[in-house]
């Protein structure tokens, strides 16, 4: 067991967190928010400078062969700062399905440009229907001469209104809930029968519903086997759940030591408020909820290399889990002991407790998680 | 970074889990798993298997009967003990004065103490709390008076627990009732059978006598039995307040009762199906499990940066070991009366203390799970109440 950080992750730490305090300040983000793409396009470019789009492809592709801890101190450090940017979306979730399921020639000609920033990816999978599950897709792929026609549509795709390109899963065969059937495209997010519609989402960031009508595409854009993608979607996911409880570390934390600031300075009664025993109680139980969930951020991690499966997802759901306990209960208190000023836009706790509560739905929330863990028979064997 | 044990840390695990496997008398885990209290023979036994083995004494220094074990090592040990199911060796011996006299005793009393500490020859109490020291224990009015090599000490303790089967007790006295709170304190060590020691059972609300209050009138303790300085015994008490707190976690034990109710629930009837397959229950269950496998893994953290410090000093986050880890506890203690329902509600302290070894009847283990609630309220308490943990939290961590 083992808890250090190597040199280079230090420095990637380092570097990170430092970028960020420079280019996503609070006001900088507010300014980010009404770019065209909702986000900022220089502050991509120099994570791309920074190697952090690389970060978790094969070095044969054109990445750096980053693994899930680096992933982790990146979304912290993201979290931290309630960086609008589709780092998620592009290089963890739509990214790792391409670096699992795709072949050398898709992966060859894809993650150069993500790495340099010039091309932004989103995962095109929930639909109206599957809230959660990740086999559910009724969206369709029918073979038609050396191709094929995708038709369907697709719910609240993350950052899906300004990617360039689309993963998207598709039914070649089976039932709307069959595990066998269900493929994995890339298709240019501006193809004929594509229509988007793009909106901003509670936290500011953006994601769109996305029409697929008589969409038609080469053979080359199916990854991997058809019918096969389902382990694929469930490996994505997982991973990418393991990346949003980082971020969701990084947004509590920040939020917890704005709590703690707040309230030293705060003055009532003549005195600070944070001298008050009722409320010194509760920052000290959102500092545990904090530390739980940082735990549990760090399982995840671990666990997204985990060989077996099913010992993945589970370890994964706990994790999700505890950082949606968590991340409820710090947001909450949050603007409780920031009082009147975290009820309005103009502080920043709202816009983490925001961001948190986003988070609690993405990649399933408490409840779906709770169902995959007890029905796979919990952590402890009996 | 690797939060899986490796290889050499599995290969530890399954020697130890094998040790306590062929080692541990079957009556023993047996109340163990029934959760029936253990007597004093029976944790000498223990202890003396232990110690031939070796292991009653892990986390002290090598040279006085440490194994030189890593705290990771350390913490499987005590992990795989409380999932044997094994007695814990009594903490006042094996975590608190043995450790305080490894810091703070003159080589004198570490010859003569640590090995009999280590064997419980000498079983040790604490003197610590008083009716009006509780939470506030610099409170303490207990009065140690210098007379020659003597110290004549006169007051009253309470929640002396297992006093009635102690041969020693480790007191904190003022010696010096002028100075400041915390100053004119000093640490003693009390032989039991010194005349004046009068030792009074107080019986809990599981209907079991584990703690007493202890009346001192004219003790005479010799000033050879001091540990550190005259005055500066608060120092040792707060070390051993450090210890006391990283060890409350007890996340084995917790883990223990949720194995057990897991294992209860599926032969347990309810609505004409196995309890453990209702979703209400096995989601309890899991969100339970989450909390512990956070709780293991913060530990671990705590474990490895207070390593990485090297001063040997308590990290104050150890307050959320002992935060979490006792509101765990007592989560656990609650699904396992939950699991027993009205089986739970028949009165048979006996049983409960182990004096009766089982009943015809197969669910015995129902039993202990009401007491056992009622006494686990106690975790939250002893050692630094909760609410006293996050005062230390919002000062030490949060600035507050």
């Amino acid at each position: 067991m083992d808890f250090h950080l190597t040199d280079e992750q230090r420095m990637l730490q380092d570097s990170v967190q430092r970028l960020l305090a420079e280019q996503c300040s609070f006001e900088q983000r507010l300014a980010y928010r009404n770019e065209p793409r909702g986000y900022s396009r220089a502050l991509w470019r120099q994570f791309a400078e920074m190697g952090l789009l690389a970060l978790p492809f094969d070095e044969a592709d054109g990445g750096l062969g980053g693994g899930p801890v680096d992933v982790l101190i990146v979304m912290q450090a993201l979290g931290r700062a309630l960086a609008l940017e589709p780092y998620l979306a592009t290089v963890v979730l739509a990214g790792g399905l391409l670096r699992d399921a795709g072949s050398a020639a898709q992966r060859q000609a894809l993650v150069p440009a993500i790495a340099a920033g010039e091309m932004t990816l989103a995962f095109a999978h929930a639909e109206a229907q599957s809230r959660y599950g990740a086999a559910d897709v009724t969206t369709c792929a029918r073979a038609e001469g050396d191709g094929w026609v995708l038709d369907g549509q697709k719910r609240c795709v993350t950052a899906g209104d300004t990617a360039d390109r689309l993963l998207l899963s598709a039914r070649v065969s089976g039932g709307s809930r069959d595990r066998e059937g269900v493929s994995l495209f890339v298709v240019d997010a501006n193809a004929d029968g594509i229509s988007r519609r793009g909106y901003r989402i509670q936290d500011n960031t953006r994601a769109a519903d996305i029409r697929f009508e008589r969409v038609r595409v080469g053979h080359d854009a199916l990854l991997g086997t058809a019918g096969e993608a389902v382990p694929y979607i469930e490996r994505a996911v997982d991973v990418a759940t393991a990346a949003l409880c980082a971020e969701a570390v990084g947004v509590m934390e920040r939020l917890h030591e704005l709590t703690v600031e707040y309230i030293k300075v705060r003055k009532q009664f003549g005195v600070a408020i944070g001298s008050f025993q009722a409320l010194q109680h509760r920052a000290v139980d959102m500092l545990v909820a904090l530390e739980q969930a940082r735990s549990m951020a760090l399982y995840a991690a671990m666990m997204c290399t985990e060989p077996c499966a099913a010992e993945r997802s589970r370890s994964i759901s706990a994790a999700k889990i505890q950082i949606g306990r968590s991340a409820r209960f710090v947001g909450q208190e949050a603007i409780q002991l920031h009082g009147g000023i975290g009820m309005t836009e103009e502080c920043q706790a709202g816009h983490y407790f925001r961001r948190l509560t986003m988070i609690e739905l993405q990649c399933g929330d408490t409840a779906h998680h709770l169902r995959s863990l007890s029905e796979a028979g919990g952590l402890i064997a009996a | 970074m690797d939060l899986r044990y490796t290889a050499e840390e599995i290969a530890f695990r399954d020697e130890v889990r094998a040790f306590f496997a062929q080692a541990l008398p079957p009556d023993i885990r047996r109340k163990c798993e029934l959760g029936q209290r253990v007597s004093k023979p029976e944790m000498l036994r223990w202890v003396r298997i232990l110690q031939k083995q070796g292991w009653a004494t892990p986390s002290w220094a090598p040279e006085w009967g440490g194994t030189g074990w890593s705290a990771v090592q350390q913490y499987i040990f005590k992990e795989e003990l409380a999932l044997a199911p094994a007695p814990e060796p009594i903490s006042f011996n094996m975590n608190m004065i043995g450790p305080t006299l490894i810091a703070f005793g003159t080589d004198e009393q570490k010859r003569h103490f640590l090995p009999r500490i280590a064997r419980m020859d000498y079983w040790f109490c604490q003197g610590f709390s008083e009716p009006g020291a509780g939470s506030d224990l610099a409170a303490l009015r207990t009065s140690a008076v210098r007379d020659g090599d003597h110290y004549i000490v006169d007051g009253q303790k309470l929640w002396t627990s297992t006093a009635h089967h102690a041969d020693w007790c480790f007191l904190l006295v003022r010696t010096d009732p002028q100075a400041r709170k915390q100053q004119g304190i000093t640490y003693l060590l009390m032989d039991m059978k010194s005349p004046g020691v009068t030792v009074r059972p107080i019986i809990t609300i599981d209907g079991h006598h584990e703690t007493n209050e202890m009346f001192l009138d004219h003790v005479r303790i010799p000033v050879a039995n001091r540990v550190g300085e005259e005055n500066k015994g608060w120092d040792c008490a707060k070390y051993l307040l450090g210890h006391e707190r990283s060890g409350i976690a007890r996340v084995g034990l917790s883990k223990f009762r949720v194995r057990r109710a897991k294992q209860l629930a599926a032969c347990v009837q309810c609505d004409g199906r196995p309890l453990i397959d209702d979703p209400r229950f096995r989601e309890r269950v899991a969100e339970m499990e989450v909390e512990l496998k956070a709780l293991e893994i913060t530990q671990l953290r705590l474990i490895a940066e207070t390593g990485r410090r090297n001063d040997g000093k308590p990290d104050p986050k150890s307050s959320i070991l002992k935060m979490k880890g006792s509101q765990l506890q007592q989560a656990a203690a609650e699904l396992l009366l939950e699991v027993a329902g009205p089986a739970a509600m028949e009165f048979d302290p006996d049983f409960v203390a182990g004096l009766r070894s089982s009943t015809d009847t197969d669910d015995d283990w129902a039993l202990t799970t009401a007491p056992n609630h009622y006494w686990a309220r106690h975790v939250s308490i002893v050692g630094g109440s909760n609410e006293i943990q996050r005062n230390i939290l919002a000062k030490t961590v949060l600035g507050l």
